[in-house]
This record gives structure tokens, sequence and C-alpha cells, in this order.
């Protein structure tokens, strides 16, 4: 099961698998991508770490039980939607921070940012309890 | 720590409930349109009275269910998530009750059916099983046909929002052509809502898991399909005003006799309880077949009545089983020696249910009554009142064999402790008491009802408010 290309192939997939992961999440807003195949991506990486180490290794990589990332990304996803209500507006309006860079760039940070990072946490959640669970009951 | 947090939820979701019911009484329906994108290009959420006074019933069911729940459920499903789980079903209803587009309803309805799917088979007792498969083959098919009906308006119409679907067919050509899909969409909602000749299900699978799910199950499911039928038959396919919908009223008729009549023979508590589920339905609907100004009116008068009289019920089901033993009928006996108060709690709902006077139901069916004759439907009437005549007798078989005789020698009694009788009897005792109170003072009620049916029909307002609405403002 443990092969020595598949551990040393997955250190680096891993790493790239995950930066690609939050380009698609940061991507998302105006172009194909989002929390939603960003968290996929992201699990699919923790899947293959699963198959390549074995479950307990990617438990205690994780830190966390993948349930409470479920529940983190819902909490971020009603808190984005809730920032709205402050400025008088309608639940989960885009609310957006525009910061100057210099050389005239700018820096937008909004509510749907934080929305997709909830959707990202969800999706990857949800995917690794199915997963972990999987695995375990095999071995 | 998870009780108590659901509990405090459930009453939250009450209070802000009945403070939305407010603000819609006070200054009409109330449109939010999510993340500000305008109808109908956004994510709608209409409340008017029908919506509102649904979302306080299904506030105050749930708090009622989760109270009971305190004391009947079981760690083992605790440990499996079982408030959670409750919790989710009332936010699938609360969401397909306020939604206003009906691609949203059906994402509500899954989610309701998800959550209670759950509950249903949570336990995996062999009888909770073998209720489960049918409740779960037939739900999908509904929405399976419910899904087909949306896609097919949507190809037609080009839109989802119901107001916008109003609007668009109030076209006479599209409306004729779009006809057949109303045919689907009553397929679908009414095997939602348990009518003839799609109600096989339920009976089936009500009985299986634990009271408190049963409870909340025969309040508010079923009712959640007579609610999407009656926004479809008024806002989207609508009958000229006073034009019976024949249909739909022999399908009334025809639910209320094979309701009742499986109640008759019946001989466990909860299955006779579900048959009636059944025949009442066809009380509801029939108020929505005859589409008059009272008819209306009626259908969500006996909505409100039924869903606390029949969550109610069935709670007294689940204290007679916890203190003899048994849902048979055969089994039990003695109750009302053992438990004086629990047997008025249970008279005052049964006879409600029957439509004794001065209770809730009288009203509801009297005014069901005075809707059909109004319009001249005799038959339904006829009907009508038999079947309330046979409920009545099949409330009495209850009575006799549960309450009345003698406790059968193989009959096991465990009079109930202190705790349980607080967090069984108080919610029985209090939707008991609401029941009495709307027999008593029906006048505000029924001037809710009238105005909501008002509401109903005149649904331009309804649209303008929806369409004009570009968001912004805060409900």
């Amino acid at each position: 099961m443990t092969s020595l290309i598949l551990r040393t192939a997955s250190r680096f997939l891993i790493t790239l698998l995950l930066l690609y992961s939050i380009f698609l999440l940061l991507r998302g807003h105006n172009a194909p991508g989002g929390g939603f195949v960003g968290g996929l991506v992201a699990a699919s990486a923790w899947a293959l770490y699963g198959i390549a180490f074995g479950e307990t290794s990617v438990r205690k990589s994780l830190g966390l039980e993948p349930q409470t990332f479920i529940a983190l990304g819902l909490g971020l996803a009603a808190v984005s939607g809730l920032i709205a209500l402050f400025g008088k507006k309608a639940f989960l309006t885009g609310t957006w921070l525009i910061m100057d860079l210099e050389q005239g760039r700018k820096l937008e940070i909004g509510s749907p940012l934080f929305f997709d990072l909830g959707v990202y946490f969800v999706v990857l959640g949800t995917a690794l309890t199915i997963i972990l669970i999987l695995e375990e009951e095999e071995s | 720590m998870q009780r108590r947090i659901s509990f405090v939820g459930a009453a939250f979701l009450l209070y802000s409930s009945v403070l939305l019911l407010k603000e819609i009484l006070a200054s009409g329906i109330q449109v939010l349109q999510l993340g500000s994108w305008p109808a109908p290009y956004g994510i709608t959420f209409v409340a008017d009275i029908l919506s509102g006074t649904m979302v306080v019933i299904t506030g105050l069911i749930g708090l009622a269910s989760v109270t009971y729940s305190l004391q009947t459920i079981d760690r083992e499903r605790q440990a499996f998530g079982y408030y959670p789980v409750t919790l989710l079903l009332l936010f699938g209803i609360n969401g397909a009750f306020l939604t206003g587009d009906i691609f949203n309803l059906y994402v509500w309805f899954e989610v309701l059916l998800i959550s209670s799917f759950v509950l249903l088979s949570m336990g995996r007792s062999r009888s909770q099983i073998a209720g489960t498969v049918p409740y779960v083959v037939m739900n999908l098919l509904g929405s399976m046909l419910f899904l087909i009906a949306v896609g097919l308006l949507y190809g037609n119409t080009g839109s989802l929002n119901f107001a916008h679907l109003s609007l668009k067919l109030s076209d006479p050509v599209l409306a004729a052509v779009a006809q057949p899909i109303s045919l689907l969409l009553l397929g679908a909602f009414g095997l939602k809502a348990a009518i003839f000749p799609l109600f096989f299900w339920l009976p089936a699978s009500y009985p299986a898991p634990p009271v408190a799910v049963s409870a909340l199950f025969a309040g508010l499911l079923t009712k959640v399909g007579v609610y999407a039928l009656i926004r479809t038959f008024t806002l989207l396919f609508p009958l000229p005003l006073g034009e019976p919908n024949q249909l739909l009223i022999s399908i009334s008729g025809l639910t209320m006799i094979t309701g009742v009549l499986g109640a008759v023979a019946q001989n466990e508590f909860r299955r006779v309880l579900s048959f009636h589920i059944v025949s009442q339905i066809g009380y509801m609907t029939m108020g929505l077949a005859l589409n008059t100004r009272l008819g209306i009116a009626a259908s969500f008068f006996y909505i409100v009545h039924h869903i606390i009289v029949k969550t109610n019920l069935f709670f007294v089901s689940g204290v007679v089983q916890l203190s003899g033993g048994s849902f048979r009928l055969q089994q039990l006996g003695g109750t009302y020696r053992l438990s004086p108060f629990l047997s008025l709690l249970f008279l005052v709902s049964a006879f409600s249910l029957a439509g004794l006077p001065p209770l809730s139901g009288f009203w509801g069916k009297f005014l069901l009554a005075q809707a059909g004759l109004e319009s001249g439907q005799f038959p339904i009437v006829v009907i009508s009142l038999v079947v309330g005549l046979l409920t009545t007798f099949s409330m009495t078989k209850i009575w006799n064999e549960v309450f009345w005789k003698n406790a059968p020698n193989s009959a096991r009694i465990n009079p109930l402790n202190r705790t349980q009788q607080l967090y069984l009897l108080l919610p029985i005792t209090v939707l008991a008491l609401i029941t009495v109170v709307i027999g008593l003072f029906t006048d505000p009620f029924s001037s809710i009802a009238l105005r909501a049916a008002d509401e109903l029909i005149g649904k331009q307002a309804y649209v303008k408010l929806v369409l004009q609405n570009t968001g912004g403002a805060n409900p």
C-alpha cells in the first residue's frame, strides 16, 4: 500500500493542489472558480495524502476534526451575510472594503470573499468527513 | 448542552416569527431580496399573512416538539444529532413557507425532506426502516415531478419567481400552454400533502418514528404540500374567482372519505391518527377548490386549527404509550382512572378534530360548510359533514378503548414521574388551550383568515410589491 514513488510524488502534488485550490477560491468572484471547486480540490489533496500515508496522518495534519471545518465554514458564511445588516442593507448584500495600494492599484476585499471562504471550508469538511469515514471502515 | 441550545433556538424561532407576523399584520406584505439583487433575478423571500401565520405555527409546534423531546428522546438518537436535524427540518419548513421563487421552493422541500429522512430512519429498528422506504421513494418521486414541472415552467415562461410567473401567466395564450404544468404541480404537491390517491405512504411511515418526530411530521409536513397547492392555485394558475375547481373538489371528497374509512378500520393509536391526517387534508383542499373568498379563508383557518390539534393528539398518544406501554388499542385502558387531566386534554383535542362546538374544529368546518353552500356545491358539503361524524366515531373508539375501559390484565402501567409530567403535559396543555381559545374567541382569527384570503385573491398587490421592491428595505 505504501509505495515510495507515491509518497514522494504526493509531497509535491499536495502542495500544488492546495495552492491551486486557493487560486481557484480567490479567482472565483468574477471568473470560473470559487469556494466550491476550491474546497473540492483541497479535499482531494488531503485524500491523496490519505492514500499515500494513511488516514491517521491525515487527521494529525488537519489538527481539527473535519466536522469542525463544516461548522467553521457555516459560521463564516453566515457572518459574511450579517455584515450587510450593519449597513442597513438586506442580508447577504455585498459589502466592499477598498484599499488603495501604491501605483494606482486597488485591493478590494468584500463580504462575498468571506462567503466563498465559508463555502470552501464546508465543502472541504464535508468531503473529508465522508472520505475519512469510508477509509477507516475499510481498514 | 445540545438540548439547551435547541430549546433556546426553537424558542427564539417562535419569538422572531411572532414579530414577523405582527409586522405583516401592521404594515402588509414583507419582501426581502437577498443580497439586494432585484426580483426576478435574485433570491426573493415574501411574507404575506398566509406565510407569516404558517411560520408562527411552525415555531410553536417546533418548540412544543423540542420540549417534548427533552424527556422522550434517548441518548443514542441524541448522539446521532437528533436535535440539530430537527432544527434543520424547521429551517426547511420555514424556508418553504417564505420563499418567493418556485425553484427555491424545490430546494427548501429538499432540505426538509432530507432532514425528515434522517429523523424517520434514525434508530434503525425494523418497523422504522419499513416505514421509511415508502416515504423516501414516494417523496423522491414527488420531488422529481416537481422538478420536471419547474423545468417546463421555466422553459415556457423564462422565469421562476412567483410574482414574475404570475404576471407572465396572466397572458391567456401562455396560460393555456402552461396549463398541463399545473396538473404536474398538483401531482407533486398532492403527493406531499397526501391527497387521494397518493396518500398511502403516510399511514405507513408516520407511526414508525418516536412520538415527538411523528407529531412534528403530522403537524407540519403535509401542510407544506397544502401550502404549496394554495400558492399554485391562487398565484400561478388561478381560476376566475368563484368558479370551483371541479377536479380538486372530487379529490377532496375522496380524500376525506378514504382517510376516515381507513381510520375506522385501524386498531393502533397512531395509525388511526395518521389516517385522520389524510381525511383532514381533504377539508383543507376543499376550501381551496371552492375558490371563493370564504372558501380560501376557511382552508387557511382549517390548516391552523389542524396543525395544532393533530400534533397534540400525537403527543397524547406518546404519553399514553409511556404510561400504558403500548400503542395498540386492545392492550391499553384505564387511562382515565390513572390521569383524568390527560384524558381531558385528549377529549378537547379529539372533539376539536371532529368539529364539536365550541372548539376550533367546529369553526373550521362551519366556515367550510358555509363556503360550500354559498357556491352551491352540496355533495361536498354533505360529504364533509358525514366525514365529521365518522371522525367523532373513531375518536370515541379511542376514548372507549384507551381511556374508559379497564386496563387489560396484561397491561404494564407505570405512571409518569414529576419531570416527565412537566415536560410532556406542558406542551399538550398549551396546544389544547390554544384550540379552546381559537374556538371561544373566533372573531380575530377568522378576520385574519379573511384578510389572508383577500391577499391571496388580490394577487396584484403581491406581484407589484415583489417586482417593484428592488431591495434595500429591511423587514
